[in-house]
């Protein structure tokens, strides 16, 4: 028992070969957001406060897919997506299609307590925000030189395609694409030590994503869900996650099937997704922590008050 | 194998004083949907197209709350959503904020079919419509006067909400909720627009299909997303089982119903209507919805703890079934 969290930065086809002046800085984030995480939870804060607090400083990161440093649509523009929800109340919030909020987990808070819906997009959104007087800046703060340079060499890559029928994933390798297409979504998991659990997850979706497209993190049961068995985050190929309800699924597996949060998460990862399109950080009713994953990498941090920590990118390394 | 099998619905919450006329006109609309999924399954039509084909028929009709008929938002527009998902592959596409495509379940299909995306919003939904080069109409096609005076009503009866929260109490003031004190969604019943048309369907070579599309909430915020584009809330369907749910989205989000009846076979063992009936009466807190399910072994079935559901349901060995309450 105990508090216990849990955040990612991203899982895909993140090379193992990663340059260090790409890799530390990224590692640096995860321990600062962990470090954050942990002594709000010492400081007996709601797990999810604790959530919207760590992904708040996990998108004002640049080095993240969301907020400042979300990947570009197709148009160049960013459009970002969130959602929150409360494991002991389900309670939930979720925006998409927002081009101006600083933090958008915090605006998905607001739907959640504020407005007698879960999920407000687009300009409805952003009207939402201006309504309740968050944060907002010009859309070019979001877009950073690296994320321009990402949505030429996709573009470039995506010349082949004469119609929508060829899933960009699909695309020819072409050289340095960093980190690759599909790392997108920060996210925090964590129970406070009243035993409440809660889930945060937030992006900006995929490189050279179709304007208006909405990918498995607003959606309550795919890329974030909670109640009062388990919370959960996930990451990865949106598309694949929509499909096999990723977050709901480790939840129903524990309630339904008896399995532990380790066993669920390894099932959803091994059996529900295919391979290279998932992954997910997870906090039990019971303190138990998993980071589970079928790509290449994510991007990945944990703590618990037992005094159990973790932060890696790749498999069979933990560099804590 | 128990051959195909079919359900439709419009619609749960009904308010318990609609006239005798419209409940037949509304009977009459779902017999018509319900013999054209027939008669698609008898031509041995794989399920998806069977569900896509009905809930065309369902928003081209102005009585249910889709496509043309669609509840208002509080701007007066219609923003429509609609998702679609086959089983055998659990392929899915959805769609939200369509403010000019006449069959937004078809886009929906398109967005699963021919984009690399499973869901497309607002201004890229519309968009990519025109790409593809789908049925387009003014927005004034989707207005009935029916809504626009429903709007009035609702704006009446939400009056008081100043912050956006759902009153608990109060509402018994007002004169629109006066006759009638069963709440959907936040709005006497009488005002409320029963949300989404719905259709599963298990074809003969038993693979399963689902497809639910809707206006949304009357008087809701511009840019709300319900249950009825979320797959695994309100839309679901792999090889055991297609579901779709209609009644208070929030409530429907919150229990990812849909993926839960399929969840709760998969993983729990449970037969189609124990499935059913264990998430109408387990998996809803306090929400009041519904929800039309049939199973890859040619079972249908339905349930709804809401006052009424506008449903019908057939089998391949000769049950059939339309009802409201």
């Amino acid at each position: 028992m105990g508090w216990a969290i849990a955040l990612h930065g991203g899982a895909g086809d993140i090379p193992k070969d990663l340059p260090p002046e790409r890799r530390k800085p990224r590692e640096a984030t995860l321990r600062r957001c962990l470090e954050i995480g942990v002594a709000a939870l010492k400081a007996h804060k709601s797990a999810l406060d604790v959530v919207e607090l760590v992904v708040r400083e996990l998108e004002n990161c640049p080095h993240f897919n969301a907020g400042r440093g979300s990947v570009l649509t197709t148009d160049g523009t960013v459009e970002m997506e969130a959602s929150v929800m409360d494991g002991k109340t389900k309670n939930c919030g979720a925006v998409s299609g927002l081009t101006t909020v600083v933090n958008p987990i915090s605006l998905a808070r607001l739907v959640m307590e504020k407005t007698p819906h879960i999920y407000l997009a687009f300009d409805g959104a952003e009207a939402f925000a201006r309504e309740q007087g968050v944060e907002t800046v010009d859309s070019s703060h979001f877009i950073t030189p690296e994320n321009i340079e990402r949505l030429k060499q996709a573009r470039e890559a995506n010349r082949v395609q004469i119609d929508y029928t060829q899933p960009i994933k699909k695309a020819p390798k072409i050289a340095p694409v960093p980190e690759g297409d599909q790392i997108g979504t920060v996210g925090c998991v964590a129970i406070d030590t009243q035993g409440n659990l809660a889930t945060a997850t937030s992006t900006g979706g995929l490189v050279n994503k179709m304007v208006g497209r909405i990918g498995d993190t607003p959606i309550i049961g795919t890329g974030t869900y909670a109640n009062n068995l388990c919370a959960v985050s996930a990451t990865g190929k949106g598309e694949s996650i929509i499909r096999a309800t990723v977050g709901r699924d480790v939840a129903a597996l524990m309630e339904y099937k008896g399995l532990s949060l380790e066993d669920a998460a390894a099932y959803v990862v091994e059996e529900c997704a295919p391979k290279g399109t998932v992954g997910l950080v997870a906090v039990s009713a019971t303190g138990e922590v998993t980071m589970a994953y079928n790509t290449t990498g994510m991007f990945r941090a944990c703590a618990t008050e037992a005094g159990h920590a973790e932060l890696g990118i790749w498999s069979s390394e933990s560099n804590e | 194998m128990g051959g195909w099998a079919i359900a439709v619905h419009g619609g749960a919450g009904v308010d318990p004083n609609l006239p005798p006329q419209r409940q037949d006109e509304a009977k009459q609309l779902l017999t018509r949907c319900l013999n054209l999924g027939i008669s698609a399954l008898r031509s041995s039509l794989p399920a998806i197209d069977v569900v896509e084909l009905v809930v065309r028929a369902l928003e081209s009709d102005p009585l249910f709350n889709s496509g043309r008929g669609s509840a208002l938002t509080e701007n007066g527009t219609v923003e429509m959503e609609a998702s679609i998902m086959d089983g055998p592959k659990r392929r899915c596409g959805a769609v939200s904020g369509v403010t000019t495509v006449k069959n937004p379940i078809s886009l929906a299909r398109l967005v699963m079919d021919k984009s690399p995306h499973s869901y497309l919003a607002f201004s890229g939904a519309e968009e990519f419509a025109k790409q593809q080069g789908v049925e387009m109409v003014d927005n004034e096609y989707f207005i009935t006067e029916d809504n626009v005076g429903m709007l009035k009503l609702a704006k009446e009866a939400n009056s008081i909400l100043y912050d956006y929260r759902i009153p608990i109490v109060g509402l018994e003031s007002c004169g629109a909720a006066a006759e009638s004190p069963i709440l959907m969604n936040g709005l006497p019943i009488s005002v409320y627009a029963p949300e989404t048309v719905g259709c599963v369907v298990v074809d003969g070579q038993g693979r399963c299909a689902a497809a639910t599309s809707t206006g949304g909430l009357m008087n809701k915020m511009t840019g709300r997303i319900g249950d009825s584009p979320l797959i695994g809330a309100g839309t679901y369907a792999c090889d055991l089982c297609g579901v779709s749910c209609t009644g208070e989205g929030e409530a429907i989000i919150r229990g990812t119903l849909a993926r839960d009846v399929a969840a709760l076979m998969e993983y729990k063992e449970l037969s189609l209507q124990e499935a059913v009936d264990y998430v109408i009466n387990k998996r809803l807190d306090e929400g009041k919805a519904g929800l039309i399910a049939v199973s890859k072994t040619g079972e249908v079935a339905c349930g709804f703890n809401t006052n009424g559901m506008f449903r019908g349901c057939a089998t391949e060995d000769g049950f059939t079934k339309v009802g409201i309450w």
